[in-house]
């Protein structure tokens, strides 16, 4: 793998009221690589994932992330101007509900549109054609571009939220639970989606997750929270297979056969 | 560099020597035991040194048991060895394959791979390099196959090739003959495995572990739930891939097929519990 990582996070502590969030993180992620972040609700996980995409500031410490063309950067260091337009662009945020993720009042296609205008794009064949592509590719049928995503399935609005994050070809994504309000049948396809995406387009991936089975599926490396510190980082199959932390052990053991 | 690496080498092949006189006074065979002779004169550089190897599971939510598998794990395997663990059930060979392929975590001692020109310590190596060795250097044949939805059973086995970037077309050709070879149907070949026999699984992933063509296979157990027919497929392409100077470490209960395959074999002895010497 690539011995420069994308992204660094050095003894980030992010709280709420000073008592709740995450504590004393350092990790790095590289390119194409992907890290699932597991624990209880409450463990730390997702103001972890909104600490490290500085959605919120994190107290302190810091997270320096590989920016195209300029290199390693501190985002303590970047403009708000500067912070958008690395979210639109090379970030993806794939939320729980999709509804949070998506503009329900507006098409689908203008949903995947909305990204490629933010970097430009202003011919609209063009934009309508990549809309179309980008359906397909997440399994939807080219003809609903027009619908507004009301209209669509829980399974179908979640693969819409990440065509319309990836349409940019970002190199990280940030997806929070991006599984946990779909029924199984349909997580299935949209775990096999996202598993041959982030190969193909060799994305590095947080995935935040309560469900180990995620993990095992998507992750090359895992991270486990309790109490918002981090009490276990490995290989995904290492963690899962030989945990080493008494919570971890828990966790694995709580997993039902099948 | 180089010299002091063939010199360590060499030490510790002299080394393994004389563990294995040992193993053999334990009542392995005086025939096994020339053969690997044979074999190290003519392989003068290991690819795989392990020394003092330990694992011990604790078990936190037990009430804290532990529970040592592993003690004291020596030997050396270069290109052309095809190394038998043997030793009864529950020894800890499965074990010890899954800390070779650092999907467990070795509690103590040394294990060492080489990389072409470089060592690398497993039990201290970065998650990354870890990845990047089961992708270039250690392939692993597990008992079961790992089911993966939706994906064809091309796919599964073509995918440790196309994880080095080759091309989807030439990786599913490559897959395609293995398969092939293996008697898997071609009709089975655009499902995905999740509906198959356990026979049809495990030549799946025979043929997932073989198509990478690592310099160091770990097989578990390969031929449990094969036909005759289709041992000899395996046994086959094992004898294949030593000729061919790759280094394989496997478990394998069947003995006729571990007399066919094996130039070495490894006893290993169950770990004595704390305390209980005393």
């Amino acid at each position: 793998m690539n011995p420069q990582p994308l992204l660094s996070v050095r003894d980030m502590t992010c709280t709420w009221d000073g008592v709740h969030g995450c504590r004393d993180i350092s990790f790095d992620l590289h390119p194409g690589e992907v890290l699932c972040v597991v624990g209880e609700s409450g463990s730390g996980k997702s103001t972890l994932l909104q600490a490290v995409s500085w959605q919120v500031q994190p107290e302190s410490g810091s997270v320096w992330y590989d920016i195209r063309n300029r290199g390693f950067v501190d985002l303590a260091s970047l403009s708000a101007a500067h912070l958008r337009l690395l979210a639109r662009t090379d970030w993806g945020f794939v939320r729980q509900n999709a509804r949070d993720g998506l503009r329900m009042q507006v098409s689908a296609g203008a949903n995947i549109a909305e990204r490629l205008m933010a970097v430009g794009e202003r011919h609209y064949g063009d934009l309508r054609s990549t809309a179309g592509a980008w359906l397909e590719k997440m399994e939807i049928d080219a003809n609903r571009l027009d619908d507004a995503p009301a209209a669509f399935s829980g399974g179908m609005q979640q693969r819409l939220q990440i065509a319309r994050n990836l349409v940019t070809y970002p190199r990280m994504v940030f997806m929070d639970e991006p599984t946990a309000s779909l029924d199984v049948s349909v997580q299935a396809r949209l775990l096999d989606l996202l598993r041959q995406l982030v190969a193909d387009l060799k994305l590095a991936a947080i995935v935040v997750t309560h469900d180990l089975a995620v993990a095992r599926l998507l992750a090359h490396r895992t991270l486990v929270m309790r109490g918002g510190r981090v009490v276990e980082s490995g290989l995904t199959d290492q963690i899962l297979d030989d945990p080493q932390h008494p919570y971890t052990q828990l966790l694995v053991s709580s997993i039902l056969q099948s | 560099m180089n010299t002091s690496h063939v010199l360590s080498s060499a030490k510790a092949a002299a080394q393994s020597d004389s563990n294995f006189s040992a193993a053999t006074l334990a009542g392995e065979s005086e025939v096994i035991h020339q053969d690997w002779r044979a074999q190290s004169r003519s392989s003068d550089t290991a690819l795989v040194q392990v020394r003092g190897l330990g694992k011990m599971f604790t078990l936190h939510n037990q009430g804290g048991v532990r529970l040592p598998v592993l003690q004291n794990v020596d030997f050396d395997a270069g290109p052309g060895d095809c190394l038998v663990l043997a030793g009864p059930s529950g020894t800890g060979k499965s074990t010890l394959l899954r800390c070779l392929y650092g999907n467990y975590l070795a509690t103590e001692g040394s294990i060492r791979m080489r990389d072409g020109e470089r060592w690398v310590e497993l039990t201290r190596a970065p998650e990354q390099q870890i990845l990047q060795l089961r992708r270039d250097v250690i392939g692993y044949v597990s008992q079961f196959l790992r089911v993966i939805p939706r994906v064809s059973t091309l796919d599964v086995v073509a995918e440790p090739l196309r994880e080095r970037g080759q091309d989807a077309e030439a990786a599913r050709e490559q897959a395609a003959a293995l398969l092939r070879r293996l008697n898997v149907p071609q009709r089975l070949w655009g499902l995905p495995p999740a509906t198959f026999s356990g026979g049809e699984q495990q030549r799946v992933n025979i043929a997932r572990g073989f198509i990478g063509g690592h310099p160091v296979l770990l097989l578990d157990e390969p031929t449990a739930s094969l036909d005759a027919d289709n041992r000899a497929v395996v046994v086959a392409l094992i004898r294949e891939a030593v000729a061919a100077g790759r280094c394989l470490i496997g478990i394998f209960h069947d003995e006729a097929v571990r007399d066919e395959v094996a130039t070495r074999i490894l006893p290993i002895q169950p770990a004595v519990p704390a305390g209980a010497s005393e």
